[in-house]
């Protein structure tokens, strides 16, 4: 099966622009015949899903959230990377584009990334006009803040709760579709698998998370907006609800899954504090921006109070390794520098995993009055868990399991290998390569919802290859008892370990053999444990109360088994990638300075995984990444 | 510590409910209450039994998700905290805490501690919007927007839709919430175009939801996670004034 990008031809500058204008449209009125199906309702499947009601299209929109407002999106603080260059510091669409692939370490997909940087100005002018409150100057302008991996000030925030505005903001346009009969919202309904006819995604099969129910939708495309799969290791920052279970079934019917080993574990959460933690918090990326990271010079110092440590004592050690960008490296490279001074012993507060997040210069600089109004929620958030006033005493931090730049794989429409399987936002896994940059998440969901897919998703239907499915084709009876059959399995094993021990314990192994740093026999064993643990689960959980009813612990059951086959692929293919690069550290690929060592002449290419079945290994399909604009370079933020 | 809970069952909306008592033993001071409740869950399936159904998401305080009633408060009676972000060092060892969903008709449990909360999509459906298509959005910049402005929009932008304002009202008055949305997006000059529509709209589903009438107690007030104020009421009532006025009509 060859993978083909369908990069159109031209100069990278235009080709976004001259391929909007070649693509193929559907008259409004024709619009009406096709029927979207969106799973996912955060940043991307929201702004897609009023956007594709906007144009005419009939959409449908799932989610398992009580309501669409809720999806994870909404916890993302720090801001919006924008190349608007309202701070005259020198930004422009070619330098965030440079930023992103450098930032990716060149493994990302070089004409998405161009049109990623080319669209962001027009999202914060779109979420403007939506009432979204950005932060303002006090002459009235927007104001921008500056996040990891860049020189300039191009992020947009509203305050720490950047997320929860612009999710608001889609959410409002999409609940001004449902009140005018263009879409449907159907909440507490997980998709569980995706019904392919022919080669061709026609419909998916969900459950309704009160009723139990069991019921098919049948829909001219699929788009899949349903988020990362960081959850896979227990402790992440994602929300309790992330999961995988949709793009794994899509996977399982034949979608391909691109750069699965490629995740991102963020340096600033908060430390773990005992044993029966379900889940980390992070602290802000912009946080940075005032605050100094630092650790004893001394171990012997650790136990102490960080007030009684000296200036001379203390190790600002990013901005020691990474006088350039000091506090604002990307997080990649700032969580491996926090695990290397742990790993050293000089680690403070319980277990010596974690490291001062210091703000007294900033306050005496600015004042605390600054301060709160800048960081105050973030200052709040960290006094509710911690039950410490950090105006008064750094935050402790440490790394924790954040985002995940692998996913399915698309086209630059964004569809996948199947016909008529589209993905967008973290879902998919084109933009960010080997490592995401801070305040990117958000640009890239919104990207495809408002200013991608509405136009490729077009040009699907009108090159005439759709035909339609009825609800009564057998396919869909098919996926259906599939379905059932493994819920009904899952509720029939009634062993003795819960859903949760068997979570806990693949989260634990994979942040141990698939963490921060990956080597050749920590693979090897991870990919021996997993098959095992699988194995075990399907003997021995034990999961509650029946499928015919509102039942959380079969929903994570029924997540959680997934996780136990997607981590294999994870671990399968952080085995095949023999170098350093990004977020994927191989200790055996490491430069003299201790960083990350690509191998370009071996390892420049997209790694897509095809599903044989279960008996079979995946196999490995190659796109190459060819850039024609930017230079593969070692990336240094020295 | 060890603490002992009076949980809220109900097998399904048209069942009866009851309380039911579990113990939460060696529990850590720094585990968030539902962490505690995912503990005694632990226990529950273990030992054969159900767990307690509750809803949670984000665990940080901003998905709006988590809707428990501790002790007879909506959230609990930290202020300015979310069920989610409520720490066990708030309590004494020996504790007997109450945990019941949020009790208002237009709310229908669903199962022990979740209730249907899609009365709020309603409203917001009815007009907590600015009626712009993607694309052709004019400049970010192209309209200054004084800082104190959006900072006040901001202040009532934060809801994050929970409930607990209509929890804690005798009335089951939703004002709160709905106040919240009609402020953000009337202090902004791009909400301001449809401001009489929204407003009559919104109060319109609001009042067919069946949430009660204000009585300006401030209970809601006291118990917003988000320490949303009551002045957006008072902002609410005016705008909602100002419409029928201009509407040419006054009841």
């Amino acid at each position: 099966m060859p993978l083909d990008a369908h990069i159109p031809s031209g100069p990278l500058e235009s080709k976004w622009e001259r391929h909007k204008s070649d693509l193929g449209l559907v008259h409004p009125r024709h619009k009406r015949k096709y029927d979207v199906l969106v799973v996912g309702s955060g940043l991307s499947g929201a702004a897609a899903a009023a956007t594709l009601a906007e144009l005419g299209y009939r959409v449908k929109c799932f989610c398992f959230q009580d309501s669409a407002r809720r999806a994870h999106s909404i916890a993302a603080q720090g801001g919006i990377n924008a190349a608007k260059n309202c701070c005259n510091d020198g930004d422009s669409v070619s330098r965030l584009f440079r930023d992103t692939i450098k930032g990716g370490d060149f493994r990302s997909r070089e004409a998405n990334v161009y049109r990623l940087a080319q669209i962001s100005a027009a999202i914060i002018d779109q979420c403007v006009a939506q009432g979204v409150p950005f932060a303002r100057e006090y002459g009235g302008l927007l104001e921008n803040r500056s996040f990891g991996g860049a020189q300039v000030s191009r992020t947009f925030y509203v305050r720490g709760q950047t997320g929860q505005q612009l999710l608001l903001g889609a959410y409002q346009a999409l609940s001004r579709q449902i009140s005018l009969g263009n879409a449907r919202m159907f909440t507490r309904t997980e998709m569980l698998d995706l019904v392919v006819i022919d080669g061709q995604a026609k419909g998916i099969v969900v459950r309704d998370l009160v009723s139990g129910e069991i019921a098919s939708h049948a829909g001219d495309a699929v788009v899949l907006a349903t988020g990362g799969y960081a959850n896979m290791f227990y402790l992440s920052t994602n929300a309790k609800g992330c999961n995988a279970t949709a793009v794994w079934r899509a996977y399982r019917r034949g979608a391909v899954f691109a750069n699965p080993c490629f995740t991102q574990i963020h340096p600033t959460c908060i430390p773990v504090s005992d044993e029966h933690q379900c889940k980390l918090t992070l602290m802000s990326e912009s946080l940075r921006n005032d605050g100094r990271v630092w650790v004893p010079r001394r171990r012997e110092d650790c136990a102490k109070a960080p007030g009684s440590i000296p200036e001379e004592d203390r190790d600002y050690y990013l901005e020691r390794k990474y006088p350039s960008f000091g506090n604002l490296a990307p997080r990649d490279i700032a969580s491996r520098a926090t695990k290397e001074v742990c790993d050293a012993g000089r680690g403070v507060g319980p277990g010596g995993l974690g490291v001062y997040l210091d703000f007294g210069d900033a306050i005496r600089q600015m004042g605390i009055e600054r301060m709160r109004e800048r960081y105050g929620n973030l200052f709040e958030m960290y006094e509710r868990i911690r039950g410490e006033n950090a105006y008064e005493v750094p935050m402790r931090m440490y790394p924790a399991m954040h985002y995940t730049m692998g996913g399915l794989w698309v086209d630059y429409h964004l569809m996948s290998n199947l016909q008529g399987l589209f993905v967008i936002g973290e879902a998919n896994f084109s933009d960010h390569g080997a490592n995401r940059l801070g305040a990117s998440g958000l640009m890239q969901g919104l990207a495809d919802g408002y200013f991608i897919l509405p136009y490729t998703i077009g040009h699907y239907f009108a090159s005439g290859r759709p035909s339609k499915a009825p609800a009564n084709h057998p396919g869909f009876a098919a996926a259906e008892t599939e379905v059932k059959a493994r819920l009904a399995r899952l509720l029939s094993v009634q062993g003795k370990r819960t859903v949760t021990s068997f979570h806990r314990e693949l989260g634990r192994l994979l942040w141990n053999d698939c963490g921060m740093t990956r080597s050749e026999a920590g693979l090897r064993e991870a990919l021996r444990r997993i098959p095992e643990l699988r194995a075990e689960f399907w003997g021995d959980v034990k999961v509650s109360g029946s499928g015919g009813e509102l039942n959380q612990d079969l929903e994570r059951a029924n997540q959680v088994a997934d996780y136990l086959e997607l981590s294999e692929l994870v671990c399968r293919d952080a085995l095949m990638r023999r170098e350093s690069c990004g977020g994927h550290f191989r200790t055996e690929s490491v430069t003299e300075d201790g960083e990350a060592k690509r191998d370009d002449a071996q390892f420049a290419f997209v790694a897509a995984w095809e599903f044989r079945g279960e008996d079979r290994e995946p196999m490995l399909h190659k796109e190459p990444l060819e850039y024609e604009e930017a230079r593969m370079s070692t990336r240094s933020y020295r | 510590m060890h603490l002992s809970l009076r949980v809220w069952r109900q097998k399904s909306a048209s069942a009866f409910g009851r309380f039911e008592t579990y113990e939460a033993r060696n529990v850590s001071a720094d585990m968030s209450l539902l962490e505690m409740l995912d503990e005694v869950n632990e226990d529950l399936i273990a030992s054969g039994g159900e767990p307690i159904a509750f809803d949670s998401d984000c665990r940080e305080g901003i998905c709006g998700a988590c809707s428990v009633v501790i002790d007879g408060v909506p959230h609990g009676s930290r202020h300015g905290t979310t069920a989610c972000q409520l720490h066990l060092r708030h309590f004494k060892d020996g504790d007997t805490i109450t945990l019941e969903p949020w009790r208002a008709r237009p709310f229908p449990v669903i199962k022990d501690l979740v209730v249907d909360r899609h009365a709020f999509d309603r409203i917001i459906q009815a007009g907590g919007y600015v009626s712009v298509k993607t694309g052709g959005a004019p400049d970010g910049n192209a309209i200054p927007i004084p800082k104190t402005d959006v900072d006040r929009a901001m202040d009532a932008a934060v809801c994050i839709g929970c409930g607990a304002c209509v929890a804690a009202c005798k009335n089951a008055s939703a004002m709160l919430f709905v106040a919240s949305k009609v402020s953000h997006l009337s202090l902004l000059p791009q909400g301001r175009v449809e401001r009489e529509r929204r407003v009559l709209a919104m109060v319109r589903a609001m009042d067919d939801a069946g949430f009660g009438a204000c009585t300006v107690t401030g209970s809601c007030e006291a118990v917003c996670p988000k320490n949303i104020r009551i002045d957006v009421i008072a902002r609410m009532n005016r705008e909602y004034g100002r419409a029928l006025l201009k509407a040419g009509f006054v009841e």
